[in-house]
């Protein structure tokens, strides 16, 4: 009997000690520090200590580190609870791993508190009960729920609400731990044991904050957060799991540095962009089109007309994307005006032009938006102000994998050290600026002879073009064919090699020359692509006149027709003439469409013969004829290319424009462009890994994203300009196309809503048309415009004013260190004193301590052991007389901890 | 070597997890690699050690120049020698990982650029920092004029209390405001 009731007595001390423990450890947060010692001991370990001495102390210490040395402290602390420990180790035994041990710990901390302190009987009791009331896992256990009930009095089964309160901040907090585990530098064991702890502490006492009824529901509810935490994390991987070519960009990445796979991620961002467009367009119009509008050879816009029929099927008109590739979905012509198609009255004309409309839409949206994320991320670059220091510390590009990019990288590390001494040393003594200014105009006015000379030959090109169509292509060469395609994408390969020649000339800074260069090349192809569409104006002009000589004919043709039948049967049924042989418009759309289609074929195919020539072809001849040359071709002449970044992501973004520019005329743009960019993906990949060299001057790639952004932006708002100029303004052909019919291609949505909505839709989207309305709103939002500019205008002053005081406090801050100069030497002094007295005062702190109190002892080790395992702090921290601004972490020296623990 | 021995775990996987900046395939691949370093007598200890050695032959850091100060940072080897446990490699690819915190980048940063482990970074640690930067050879070495130069420049504008040398504080604010630390401060197996 006596022997249970002990046992008893331990089971309740146990419990209210794993409570105080809690609360403890909110105290000291560095206690959770001392764990890894807790948790490798053992309670055998213990029990073999028991027959020693206090000499066994010294050895243990020196095992288990630092860190454990509180807690072997507390042990030998007091013999009554040791002996407690023992029996309590030979009951129960080892098998119950972790709990057992954080429970004959809490005893031992207990033991020594209870007989120490003097604690009332009456308040553990209510401990007990609380404890039993609140931790499941007691609950189980009836059996020793009514012993206790025997010993001890009746008291209310509830927590006092601040005692709530307090466990619930507790448990707050170690959730927060759990959660902001990972950002600390801790080394993974300790972080491991740390969260381990937390997490059954979490565990035991979260169902202790509920009462009655609600508990159920908070257990139930903490369950779901977890399970549903865990779902988060596992779709995260999925999510990192689905991301395409992940590693061959992280492969790149390390062979070349940052910048060259920038150009990998924009492409593959594209990539993603126009699948959706893909999707949109393939989903809501071709495939409908094709399922449910009327088959092939049903109607004149869907067959092609007899005198191409025999050459429709030919390779070389197809290629051309003519024959049957002309009526096709793939342009614009095919469709029909026909309101709902199929059984699911699908609205194709409706549906057409809102795609159109949502491709743009869409563009923006996703254009912008990672535009504002881009410019939120490096937001508040404070510029210049630490350019030496940067330049040391985050200069190296730690993604290098590659000898060859280190070494580069060292060069221009070096380069760059040297560049900025001197820039400093000697801050801009420019001896001939006169001459760098005549050579950057002359520079300037070179390029600006390209441009206009590049832009004249497109014209010339596009105009002869326009001859030769009228005149039938059929009598020409392949040449004079594709004439206006190839001298584009000439241009497009050999002005940036030009341009570059040239800034040779100016003698920028690379960082600016890069710039420069790519506006250039921008402004080049921005030429190029205008001139191309005003040569297309003047062909729609052209087919809109022939169109309309072709209509009067119409009606001649039909009249004929329709006599010559009348004259010969009038009770015959009027004759049915094959589709094929009706005359029909040259439909201006479907031949954008095809211009558009063909510019971009060209286009992919001179990028990939340039890059099977300008690279493979080079780097193979540079390798192998090496062997048989008089001159180093490796370190010679030719060499080995390098990753051109900037040409490469603007052929890029020039790309996308002409899809965004054609993809109304032509609904298979999307595709063709997917199917591009998978290529170029896996082509351009290859072509990196095998045949190019690190850039000479590796350029870190962070600055320039939003650069590229940029112009992605200008470039979509050029392309819809034209493509929106054609919607809005030419009427539609009469007999091609979803708006055939239609005075106006928009004209569809009035239609839709005349007939789809009911009448008052139409009446209030009437009146919300109406100008008086629309100008109001327009006011309003050029006002809100105006309103948010000007703020964030202010803003960034505020901003401004801010960093100026900063500056003006840090230089004051500088000064009073220098008046605390002196001061500051005897304080050293002074420091360096206490300093030497400081262990033999703590060892004798330790010694007096640990004989009466087993739980100050244990702060003190905490804060001594957690002091060592900090990174730790600057011996000089004694001559900093105040705490810096901004300084979240400071030195302090063990010296003052030393009476921090005493006062406990 | 094989998969059955590079299973890693189910619940130390999930904890793994949680503690690092690492996804599951991340250190299920970093396992792996870690597992090919491993001598075949090594495998059977429980927490196996890399040597320096064989770490520093990895791809990744084999061009590092701070490849060694990144292994002697991330060890907890009682010898110093610079040997890793699977726990520190993650410990190691955690902080070079895309979304570790600014924080916890800056301050193992901070570790690796103090080459005598003292707690700040003076004069001497800045030297062997620009050594470590200009590479091994002699043509792209600077002159001690140069560096002296160089030092105190960076001195004058991180070092905000003057006491000489740059600590934890000031460091992480220079870096802070830096706008590609995070994004070159990275390592991808």
């Amino acid at each position: 009997a006596k022997e249970k009731e002990r046992k008893k007595e331990r089971d309740r001390k146990r419990r209210r000690n794993v409570a105080r423990r809690a609360s403890s450890a909110r105290k000291q947060g560095n206690e959770l520090e001392d764990r890894p010692g807790r948790e490798e001991r053992r309670g055998r370990k213990k029990r073999d200590k028991e027959g020693k001495g206090k000499g066994g102390e010294d050895e243990r210490q020196e095992e288990v580190k630092n860190d454990t040395v509180a807690k072997t402290q507390k042990n030998f602390s007091n013999e009554n609870t040791r002996k407690l420990e023992q029996k309590e180790v030979e009951v129960v035994g080892e098998e119950d791993g972790d709990t057992e041990e954080k429970r004959k710990n809490g005893r031992s901390e207990k033991g020594g508190k209870k007989e120490d302190n003097g604690r009332g009987e009456t308040v553990e009791k209510k401990q007990k009960k609380k404890r039993v009331e609140t931790s499941e896992e007691h609950e189980s256990s009836e059996e020793e729920e009514d012993e206790e009930e025997k010993v001890g009095e009746e008291k209310p089964e509830v927590l006092s609400p601040e005692e709530l309160e307090k466990l619930k901040e507790e448990v707050d907090e170690r959730k927060k731990l759990i959660s902001t585990l990972r950002g600390k530098p801790w080394p993974m064991r300790k972080k491991l044991l740390t969260l381990r702890e937390s997490h059954e502490f979490v565990e035991k006492y979260e169902g202790a904050l509920g009462k009655g009824k609600s508990r159920k529901l908070y257990a139930y509810k903490v369950m779901m957060l977890k399970k549903w935490m865990k779902f988060q994390r596992d779709f995260e991987n999925f999510k990192t799991a689905c991301v395409p070519w992940e590693m061959k960009i992280k492969e790149i990445e390390s062979h070349f540095g940052s910048s060259v796979a920038s150009y990998f991620i924009f492409l593959r961002w594209m990539y993603g962009i126009n699948m959706i467009l893909f999707g949109l367009t393939f989903g809501l119009v071709m495939v409908p089109e094709a399922l449910m509008g009327r088959p092939y050879g049903s109607m004149p816009r869907k067959t092609v007309p007899r005198a191409d029929e025999a050459n429709a099927m030919d390779f070389a008109v197809l290629w051309d994307f003519g024959g049957y590739a002309q009526y096709s979905v793939l342009f614009y012509g095919y469709y029909n005006s026909q309101r709902a198609i199929g059984w699911l009255k699908f609205r194709m004309p409706l549906s057409y032009f809102l795609v159109g409309v949502g491709t743009v839409a869409y563009s923006y949206m996703v254009v912008i938006r990672t535009m504002a994320r881009n410019a939120n991320e490096d937001g508040g670059g404070d510029n210049n102000s630490f350019n030496f220091s940067w330049k040391m510390f985050t200069s190296w590009d730690y993604l290098i994998g590659n000898p060859e990019t280190a070494d580069n990288k060292f060069a221009s590390i070096t380069t760059s050290f040297k560049e900025a001494i001197l820039e400093e040393q000697e801050s801009r003594k420019d001896d001939n600026i006169h001459l760098t200014r005549f050579l950057r105009v002359l520079a300037n006015f070179l390029v600006l002879c390209c441009l206009a000379g590049s832009g004249y030959l497109i014209y010339f090109v596009v105009r002869r073009s326009q001859k030769f169509a009228l005149e039938g292509l059929e009598s020409h060469s392949w040449w004079e064919r594709n004439e206006v395609n190839m001298v584009m994408s000439l241009l497009g390969m050999f002005c940036p090699m030009l341009f570059d020649v040239i800034s040779a000339l100016e003698n920028y800074h690379p960082r600016i020359a890069l710039q420069w260069q790519l506006g250039r090349i921008f402004a080049l192809f921005l030429g190029n692509l205008y001139t191309f569409i005003i040569a297309l104006m003047d062909e729609i002009n052209l087919k809109r006149e022939e169109e309309e000589v072709l209509k009067l004919n119409m009606t001649i043709w039909e009249a004929s027709l329709y006599n010559g039948t009348l004259g010969a049967n009038s009770t015959a049924p009027p004759i049915t003439v094959h589709p094929a042989d009706i005359p029909r418009g040259p439909c201006w759309e479907t031949m954008v469409g095809q211009e558009f289609v063909r510019l971009i074929v060209s286009d992919t195919m001179t990028t990939y013969i340039t890059l099977l020539i300008g690279d493979f072809l080079r780097a193979v001849l540079v390798r192998f004829l090496n062997y048989c040359w008089c001159w180093d071709l490796e370190a010679g002449f030719p060499s080995y290319s390098e990753f051109d970044v900037s040409g490469n992501v603007l052929g890029l973004i020039f790309n996308q424009g002409m899809i965004w520019m054609g993809a109304f005329y032509a609904p298979c743009l999307p595709a063709l462009n997917v199917l591009r960019l998978h290529v170029s993906m896996y082509l351009q990949c290859w072509a990196v890994m095998c045949c190019n060299v690190p850039q000479e001057r590796v350029f870190k790639a962070s600055g320039s994203n939003n650069f590229y952004m940029a112009m992605l932006l200008v470039i979509l708002f050029l392309s819809t300009l034209p493509a929106i100029y054609t919607i809005v303004t030419i009427p539609p052909s009469f007999d091609c196309g979803p708006f055939s019919g239609k005075s106006r291609m928009f004209d569809v949505i009035q239609e839709t809503l005349e007939s789809d909505f009911p009448a008052w839709f139409g009446k209030v989207f009437s009146y919300a048309s109406n100008p008086g309305l629309v100008l109001p709103f327009l006011l309003l939002m050029v006002l809100a415009i105006y309103y948010l500019q000007s703020t964030s205008k202010s803003y960034k002053q505020a901003n401004l004013e801010l960093k100026k005081k900063l500056q003006t406090q840090n230089e004051e801050n500088k000064k009073k260190t220098k008046m605390a100069a002196l001061k500051a030497a005897m304080d050293l002094e002074e420091a360096q004193k206490a300093r030497s007295e400081a262990p033999r005062q703590q060892r004798k702190n330790n010694a007096s301590q640990q004989s009466y109190t087993g739980e100050k002892n244990t702060v003190t080790g905490h804060l001594v052991s957690s002091f060592v395992f900090v990174y730790p702090p600057a011996p000089r921290g004694h001559r900093i007389p105040g705490p810096l601004p901004g300084n979240q972490w400071q030195p302090a020296p063990s010296v003052q901890r030393v009476p921090n623990s005493q006062r406990h | 070597m094989g998969t059955t021995a590079s299973q890693l775990r189910k619940d130390l996987l999930s904890e793994y997890q949680e503690l690092t900046f690492l996804t599951k395939q991340e250190i299920i691949l970093a396992h792996k690699r870690f597992s090919e370093l491993l001598s075949k007598e090594d495998r059977n200890i429980p927490t196996p050690r890399v040597p320096m050695e064989k770490v520093l032959s990895l791809p990744e850091l084999k061009s590092n120049p701070f490849r060694k100060r990144i292994c002697h940072v991330f060890s907890t080897s009682d010898m110093k020698d610079g040997s890793l446990t699977f726990e520190d490699f993650l410990d190691l690819l955690s902080a070079f990982s895309d979304s570790a915190t600014l924080e916890i980048k800056s301050h193992y940063a901070f570790r690796i650029f103090d080459f005598d482990d003292d707690g700040t970074l003076d004069g001497g640690d800045l030297e062997k920092l620009v050594n470590c930067l200009t590479g091994e050879t002699d043509d792209t070495r600077l002159t001690t004029e140069e560096m002296r130069q160089l030092i105190s420049n960076i001195l004058e504008e991180s070092d905000i209390d003057k006491d000489g040398t740059v600590n934890l504080s000031e460091f992480q604010h220079v870096i802070s405001r830096s706008p590609d630390f995070v994004s070159s401060f990275k390592i991808v197996l």
